[in-house]
């Protein structure tokens, strides 16, 4: 018995390593000091900045607005994808697809940044919002069709000949058969590349001209000018933003029932 | 029914060729080539004949190696622990959580924790050690990278505890092994898909943290991925960057065949 308890100790421990410097940062946007080493009395003043900081709000919502935008293309792009992959006859043409599909997974971020820079480039295409938008959406589209491929390969073929024999059109049969088999998997790919595209830094470095930037890039700017408590203050309101949507997403996953309530979505 | 396939296929297909083919066969081709667009093997022989490029790559192959080992050496422990806890997706939520938080603010949080007069130096002055110079070494590096990369690596780890059977748990230990033994020839052997996989996840976004060696590591040059940063974007020799970005990819290259041939073994033992 002695040992649970140990063990119980050590996850604890783990969790709370996570959680310091999370805390540690909304610990000191309350800090009236400038550094992250003394706290010199409480105050809203960061807060202050942050709400009147019109620049950083724009970035804050020109992000979401790019996060949203990439992963509903490239969840209509992976789904059509992965309805393709599957209908190939030939297992080597298949295979080839899905290697392929897998490239973008496998590449350090650095060499998918790299290339597409060089991609836009040569294309004549200026760096800009449109650059990172194609970007982001090229590297969630293999995520969402390996999202959806499970399904697809789950469904019963023979739904979609009923259906066909009791004459229901393409349209019909893509619309009322395919895709609600494939909701589940399309919605988790749909919030896999959202997230990919919120958290994604390397890529968008390489291809963000000097016109347009992102949250991870300007607190990468920031963050290499030394501290500022304005990044604490903006920290705090993404926490509680996270903490909100994770707690949202959990209760619906408990009422859901414990069937398919298994957390891989959450995570990358 | 053929109309119908290339309405599907048609806009894949497309995606492949100008965002997976394109981009290898442009960044070969840049690797190829001198600063005048000439077929070249310079910027390789360049490469291979300066011990420092040599030194970047072992560097950069060690580091990522090393974030992956203490990554497993915390993690399993920790999944581990938490398939005996109650409310364990609740557990596993708070685990997962921090990767929701922008990892560069993560990282910001730790140029305040290692500073010379922050938490850790305070907390070693407690016991009147100190200040020690944490900031821009490549402890502080691995560290972070390691903290990072945690939760990716008790993930999977902890799926694959899950499934293993708890009457093959039962069966070890009526059969007289100790926890040791249990651990050893069940659980381990049988939890290792879930390390493999925490492996893979985590090695291959190691090599390419350049952020963090950027903020954290003292704005040296230390890995290959730094240096493709560096040579793409500060000194903007895109041959050069190239070529050091094909070397990375044929090396992971290898890296990946040499590990899906063990697994393949595995598979055909069982």
């Amino acid at each position: 018995m002695k040992k649970h308890i140990w063990s119980k100790v050590y996850f604890f421990l783990v969790l709370a390593i996570l959680y310091l410097p999370i805390f540690y940062l909304i610990y000191f946007s309350f800090s009236s000091g400038s550094n992250m080493d003394h706290f010199k009395g409480f105050t809203w003043r960061h807060y202050q900045t942050l709400f009147n900081d019109g620049r950083l709000l724009a970035i804050l919502l020109e992000t979401i607005m790019l996060a949203l935008l990439s992963s509903l293309i490239a969840t209509i792009l992976g789904t059509l994808g992965a309805i393709a992959i599957e209908n190939v006859k030939k297992s080597g043409v298949k295979r080839l697809l899905l290697s392929l599909n897998n490239v973008l997974m496998v590449s350090p971020d650095v060499i998918i940044g790299a290339s597409f820079l060089i991609l836009f480039t040569t294309l004549g295409f200026s760096l800009g919002f449109a650059s990172v938008l194609l970007s982001h959406i090229a590297f969630s589209v293999p995520i969402v069709v390996l999202m959806v491929l499970p399904k697809l390969r789950e469904m019963d073929n023979s739904l979609i000949d009923a259906a066909r024999d009791l004459g229901a059109s393409y349209y019909q049969v893509f619309s009322q058969v395919l895709l609600p088999a494939l909701t589940p998997g399309i919605v988790s790919g749909m919030f896999m590349a959202l997230t990919y595209s919120l958290d994604d830094f390397a890529v968008t470095f390489f291809v963000t001209g000097n016109g347009f930037t992102t949250l991870s890039v300007e607190i990468y700017s920031r963050a290499r000018q030394g501290i500022d408590l304005e990044v604490n203050a903006l920290s705090t309101i993404i926490f509680l933003f996270v903490l909100l949507l994770v707690g949202i997403y959990y209760l619906i996953s408990n009422q859901q029932g414990k069937k398919g309530s298994k957390l891989g979505g959450l995570l990358r | 029914m053929r109309k119908k396939q290339s309405f599907f296929l048609l806009p894949y297909l497309l995606w492949i060729i100008l965002f997976v083919i394109a981009p290898m066969v442009l960044i070969v081709g840049y690797s190829l080539t001198n600063s005048q667009g000439h077929f070249s093997l310079q910027n390789f022989t360049l490469f291979f004949s300066k011990g420092t490029f040599i030194g970047m790559m072992l560097n950069s192959f060690w580091y990522a190696l090393l974030i992956t080992f203490f990554c497993l050496l915390i993690s399993y422990p920790a999944a581990l622990a938490l398939t005996r806890l109650k409310n364990q997706q609740f557990w596993l939520m708070l685990v997962i959580l921090p990767t929701w938080i922008n990892l560069l603010l993560k990282a910001y949080a730790f140029i305040g924790i290692f500073s010379r007069d922050g938490m850790v130096n305070q907390f070693l002055h407690l016991f009147g050690l100190g200040p020690a110079e944490i900031m821009f070494t490549d402890f502080a590096f691995i560290f972070v990278a390691t903290y990072i990369e945690i939760p990716f690596m008790i993930m999977p780890i902890y799926n694959s505890l899950k499934e293993i059977d708890p009457a093959l748990i039962s069966a070890s230990s009526d059969l007289g092994a100790n926890f040791w033994q249990t651990f050893r020839y069940v659980i381990w052997p049988l939890s290792w898909p879930g390390v493999e996989s925490g492996i893979q996840a985590i090695f291959i976004p190691s090599l390419s943290l350049f952020m963090l060696t950027r903020l954290i590591g003292g704005n040296r040059v230390i890995t290959l991925g730094t240096a493709v940063e560096e040579y793409f974007l500060t000194t903007m020799n895109w041959n050069m960057g190239s070529t050091i970005g094909v070397i990375l990819i044929v090396l992971m290259t290898i890296v990946m065949v040499l590990t899906s041939r063990k697994q393949h073994k595995k598979e055909i033992k069982l």
